[in-house]
């Protein structure tokens, strides 16, 4: 199977010019999702302005040409829009906007509307806010640091 | 997709047919089209360029020419050996030995096998993707019919201590298989002084075309047939002889079999300057594999903090074709069992790319995929957030 092959050209597009990489220092809400176990990863930077607008978005994404590719479409979508706005970034959209996943690449854009809310929960945790239909996101923990002690020992 | 120059990195996928070979063989798919099977003269001259590559790869092994029987490449011997000696022993026993790293034509045969009335024990491997010699004769039971382990493996380039495996085998009256498909013609392969029974190839990996491949079957051991039909290849293989694909695989085991050590000798060098090259100059990564027991050509490695997919796309927007263990590449969602089975965390084994060089291979083409490489690495690293943890657990360490 030929990974360059089956992605649409706009996949190809936010994959090699990813937009709004980075980090977003003291940011509104900050939300990590994945599994490093299945090979993707991706953390989302907020910066919400008092009126609840989102007025920045930044990712770091660790995973695969389509991971990279949700995770800078979603950030482009959900700048400018409210907290309660950016709920409905859902994958579906996500993809939309991509013209299309591959289908095992599918879960690569639940992974972007997972980092979203998971951004928007620590958002609003810490502001006390409430967004509806939001829940707790699910987190996971890695092995790899307890195999590199390992490897130095 | 590629830019103007493409350097070709994968021939451990598979190779490009070399010219010499194609001429060979093009001759019997035109003019020389006939069925070697056939009675008139025309036909008869076929079957005799058959006979010719079988003395060829036979001479080449230190066999005879009559335990080579040609098959449609690696993943048929594989399954034919499997199959086909678990049906001829069934008396004798049920228990087929293996190992974890072995490719999927021999671990999902296996599974096969043991959903039918079959044992099949996996060996574990250490570090750097070695069997234990005292876990395999360990594992060796009366009922014990097949041991079956690779000579290199496909991924990271180990070879295996084939020679004591084999000699393992026979003092415990157990056949000995090994599939040989990276390292037939790459390294040079003996049966008899290295204790192999049966021994699987394909000509693809070796400068002839896909679809054609061969099983040296030791003489006076019982097999059942795989493919039922005819009675091409003493009655043992049917279907109409490949008789062009054999000649290829005959032309290109003779270059190999002139050319064997001038090969190595040059891929070696090759191999060993990108290794050092990428451990000094790329950091927190890993050469996957032993150092020294590996293929000439292969070169593994993990890159932490990142992804083997998004590292093959921009490696192929630059020119470059590698391969990864990634579960991206594989189609399903877990890394490479070869990786996991030396004892890499899924997150790195996410990491790996291979690197697979062939004598055209310049040291240039090796030097700017290093360039590449660090660049691309750097990048890939700049958007991970596994990266950022570390960098700021860095700081606060410091």
């Amino acid at each position: 199977m030929s990974q360059v092959t089956e992605y649409s050209d706009k996949v190809i597009d936010h994959f090699m010019n990813p937009r709004n990489v980075g980090e977003i220092e003291n940011a509104s809400g900050v939300g990590t999702v994945g599994n490093a176990k299945c090979g993707d990863i991706m953390r989302m930077y907020l910066d919400v302005d008092d009126n609840g607008v989102i007025r920045d978005c930044k990712f770091k994404t660790f995973g695969c040409g389509a991971a990279v590719a949700t995770s800078s479409m979603a950030t482009e979508m959900v700048i400018g829009k409210t907290v309660q706005e950016a709920m409905k970034v859902t994958n579906k959209a996500v993809m939309e906007a991509l013209d299309g996943l591959p289908k095992v690449k599918i879960h690569c854009s639940l992974l972007a509307e997972e980092a979203i809310h998971a951004a928007l929960w620590d958002y609003a945790k810490s502001h006390n806010i409430e967004i509806e239909g939001l829940k707790e996101p699910v987190n996971d923990i890695d092995e790899t640091e307890e195999f590199y002690k390992m490897e130095e020992e | 997709m590629a830019e103007t120059k493409m350097i070709y990195l994968d021939n451990a996928a598979t190779t490009k047919v070399k010219p010499e070979v194609f001429a060979a063989m093009k001759p019997y798919l035109e003019e020389q089209y006939g069925n070697p099977s056939s009675a008139y003269a025309f036909s008869g001259r076929i079957a005799q360029k058959v006979d010719e590559s079988r003395k060829i790869i036979a001479d080449f092994l230190g066999a005879k020419p009559n335990e080579i029987y040609f098959t449609g490449g690696g993943s048929e011997s594989d399954n034919w050996t499997l199959k086909g000696i678990a049906d001829a022993y069934k008396s004798k026993g049920n228990h087929i030995i293996t190992t974890k790293i072995e490719h999927h034509a021999i671990l999902h045969t296996g599974e096969y096998l043991e959903k039918h009335g079959c044992e099949v024990t996996y060996l574990n491997v250490d570090g750097d993707g070695k069997i234990d010699l005292k876990e395999l004769e360990a594992a060796i039971r009366p009922e014990t019919i097949l041991i079956s382990i690779m000579f290199a493996n496909n991924e990271i380039g180990t070879i295996e201590p084939i020679k004591e495996i084999g000699r393992i085998a026979h003092e415990h009256g157990v056949l000995f298989h090994t599939d040989a498909v990276q390292a037939f013609g790459h390294v040079d392969i003996k049966v008899d002084e290295l204790n192999i029974d049966l021994l699987s190839a394909s000509g693809h990996k070796l400068n002839a075309p896909k679809g054609v491949g061969f099983l040296y079957i030791r003489k006076g051991i019982k097999i059942e047939p795989l493919i039922h039909g005819g009675a091409q290849e003493r009655g043992k293989r049917a279907g109409t002889t490949n008789a062009a694909g054999i000649i290829a695989i005959g032309e290109a085991v003779r270059i190999a079999s002139e050319t064997l050590k001038e090969r190595a000798d040059y891929e070696i060098k090759l191999r060993d300057h990108l290794i050092e090259r990428v451990l000094a100059e790329i950091p927190y990564c890993r050469l996957n594999g032993h150092r020294t027991d590996r293929l000439p050509n292969n070169t593994n490695f993990c890159f932490r903090f990142i992804e083997g997919e998004s590292l093959l796309i921009l490696l192929d927007k630059a020119g470059i074709c590698g391969s990864s263990g990634s579960a991206c590449t594989s189609g399903s969602l877990d890394p490479s069992h070869v990786l996991l089975a030396i004892g890499l965390p899924h997150e790195i084994a996410h990491g790996s790319l291979r690197l697979t060089l062939s004598e055209e291979t310049t040291m240039e083409e090796i030097d700017y995929t290093v360039d590449k490489l660090k660049f691309i690495v750097e990048r890939l690293r700049s958007m991970s957030p596994l990266y950022e943890d570390f960098v700021k657990k860095q700081g606060a360490k410091a």
